[in-house]
């Protein structure tokens, strides 16, 4: 891997960061986003940077480089090129907590959070119990098959609970379901980062057993790893992850399926490469897509979900033929 | 190194809680400075030996013993440094080049970010160097062919270190010099003192190099001892349900095997005459 990869990657973060944190209803340049962060200049431009919008850039980056770190485990756990974070039930189980918490009509941020978040760590702890019950292993299939079938459970919960509320509710719902960080506050942003540095922290330092678990599960214990054990930490650990960023922002595709593919073709190779340089560029995808969802139809703020599609596809069709 | 032997004890194990065991009170000694080979027909059981000491499959009863201590009380890194092995079927994933999958061996000798030393270096570039493929050391691994891709997963497991080393049919695949040069090398290995455990169906070869052979059918040992002992017409035909000879390799006068044609398994000849003209 050329060893610029991630110092280019932070640089760029860096920037993609001063200029969100300058983009918006009221458009600031880089020397008066500088200046308050700093806290000079103006009272209203310090407001505007720092209580508005310095929350949710910062959010961008943590719930990026989260999913990202997610998801490039799991791919390693379920020698999956194509598993996401939200495979294993993580998004059905978040999606059924914060909806059942919108149809009883709470409106507090917090109250949906952790409900997501519970929602989500109890859908992951059924799938991993239900494929030790099957099998007494932790088998990739199994824990698939698990993911799918728990999701698909979680998904006819949401649309009974849904089925006699009330539009407002239903579009609130939905708007969760799509993405967003228009909501982000420093608790937030406190919240995402911690899980970030203790669940991405986890899986960062125990990624060399994700190395030997992608070779298959009798290579994987010939070389010394605790293939059950590992396999399941690591599920569990990435699932929790990828369910404190959906508590945060709700649902944002294809950053977790994707990045880790890219970080593979910016030449990364052990886990550990993978997740760090993933973690890095996820960031700076998220932040990148966050920008577009305010300008691209300002002052309508577009779906996060399918604006890191919109800006991640045609970079990601300019690598394929090194992905491939 | 230390020399480690490697022990079954009568073993049963079976796939289902309640199924047939695919082993019945199997005994299986490797002791240090020989090749042990184990031979038999397909789903005699040879591979669900390595599954048990991998521990992808649970004991039913007996046990299975690296030196002193029974394999339950190894922890996985312990085991992956006493015992290196080479399983039946692997994969290539996610594709990586030849020197870095070698060096894979080495993950159980080192901490959670400890960088690949030296002596890692060395030990990676002699295992490569022990199963003939340094001109592809920088090749990556989904750019190999059969034969290549086996050498070097038992260029991996010589990474490790380990005193006992366990290869699951290492020569399926392998033209004939690489398969001889794989043979050899066991030799070698074994000569300088290490326990090789050998899973194989090249009986002509393995009746040349192994100082000893344990045949086992449907489950249970048919014959275990030297290859004059176990190489015997009468027994391999029985165990193999096939009409054969048993001859002298008339270059270096082992028991050879020489399988007849015009043969026809039992359960084949229960099926109903073919009827197509």
């Amino acid at each position: 891997m050329n060893r610029l990869v991630v110092p280019a990657g932070l640089g760029l973060l860096v920037f993609a960061m001063l200029i969100a944190l300058g983009v918006g209803t009221v458009s600031l340049p880089l020397d008066a986003v500088w200046a308050a962060l700093l806290g000079e200049g103006d009272a209203q431009s310090i407001a505007i940077v720092r209580t508005l919008r310095a929350p949710r850039v910062l959010l961008a980056a943590c719930v990026g480089a989260a999913l990202s770190i997610s998801g490039g485990a799991l791919q390693g756990t379920l020698r999956n090129p194509l598993a996401e974070p939200y495979l294993l039930g993580v998004s059905g189980g978040a999606a059924v907590g914060a909806v059942i918490a919108f149809a009883f009509g709470s409106a507090s941020p917090l109250v949906v959070t952790l409900a997501a978040f519970g929602g989500a760590a109890a859908a992951t702890g059924i799938v991993a119990l239900l494929a030790r019950v099957a099998t007494g292993r932790a088998e990739p299939r199994v824990l698939l098959m698990a993911g799918v079938v728990v999701g698909a459970f979680a998904n006819a919960v949401i649309l009974v609970a849904l089925a006699d509320a009330p539009p407002d509710r239903i579009r609130g719902a939905l708007w969760w379901m799509m993405g967003s960080t228009t909501d982000a506050t420093w608790g937030t942003v406190t919240r995402t980062t911690i899980a970030l540095l203790v669940f991405g922290g986890v899986l960062i330092y125990r990624a060399r057993d994700l190395d030997l678990l992608a070779l298959g599960e009798e290579p994987a214990a010939a070389l010394g790893a605790d293939v059950d054990r590992a396999a399941r930490r690591t599920f569990l650990v990435a699932s929790w992850l990828a369910a404190a960023t959906v508590a945060a922002v709700g649902l944002v595709g294809f950053v977790g399926l994707i990045v880790p593919n890219l970080a593979r073709a910016l030449g990364a190779q052990s886990h550990r490469a993978m997740l760090l340089v993933g973690g890095v560029y996820g960031a700076l995808l998220l932040v990148a897509a966050d920008v577009c969802a305010r300008a691209i139809r300002a002052p309508v703020e577009l779906p996060l979900g399918a604006v890191t599609a919109l800006v991640g596809v045609p970079f990601f069709l300019a690598r394929l033929r090194r992905v491939a | 190194m230390t020399a480690l032997t490697l022990h079954f004890d009568k073993v049963v194990a079976a796939y289902t809680p309640t199924g047939t065991p695919a082993v019945q009170g199997v005994t299986v000694h490797a002791a240090p400075g020989a090749i042990t080979a184990v031979v038999g027909p397909n789903g005699s059981g040879k591979s669900t030996l390595v599954r048990l000491l991998l521990r992808r499959l649970a004991l039913r009863e007996g046990t299975i013993t690296v030196g002193a201590q029974a394999l339950s009380q190894l922890d996985a890194r312990a085991f992956a440094r006493a015992v290196a092995v080479v399983p039946q079927r692997e994969e290539v994933q996610m594709p990586l080049p030849v020197r870095e999958f070698v060096a894979l061996g080495r993950h159980v000798h080192r901490g959670a970010f400890t960088p690949l030393s030296a002596h890692d270096a060395d030990v990676v570039n002699e295992s490569i160097a022990l199963a003939e493929m340094p001109h592809l050391a920088d090749r990556r691994t989904d750019a190999l062919s059969g034969g290549e891709w086996q050498r070097v997963r038992i260029a991996r497991a010589l990474a490790q270190e380990a005193p006992v080393l366990v290869l699951d049919e290492p020569t399926t695949f392998l033209d004939i010099a690489h398969e001889m040069a794989v043979f050899e090398l066991l030799d070698r290995l074994a000569a300088s003192g290490r326990t090789v455990l050998l899973v194989s169906h090249q009986l002509n070869l393995v009746a040349r190099f192994a100082q000893h052979i344990v045949l086992l059918h449907a489950g249970r040992v048919a014959a275990s001892g030297s290859a004059a002992d176990v190489m015997r017409g009468d027994v391999l035909e029985r165990v193999y349900d096939w009409p054969l000879v048993v001859t002298r390799d008339p270059a270096v006068g082992a028991p050879a095997l020489l399988p007849l044609r015009g043969g026809s398994r039992r359960r084949d000849a229960a099926l109903p005459p073919n009827t197509t003209p």
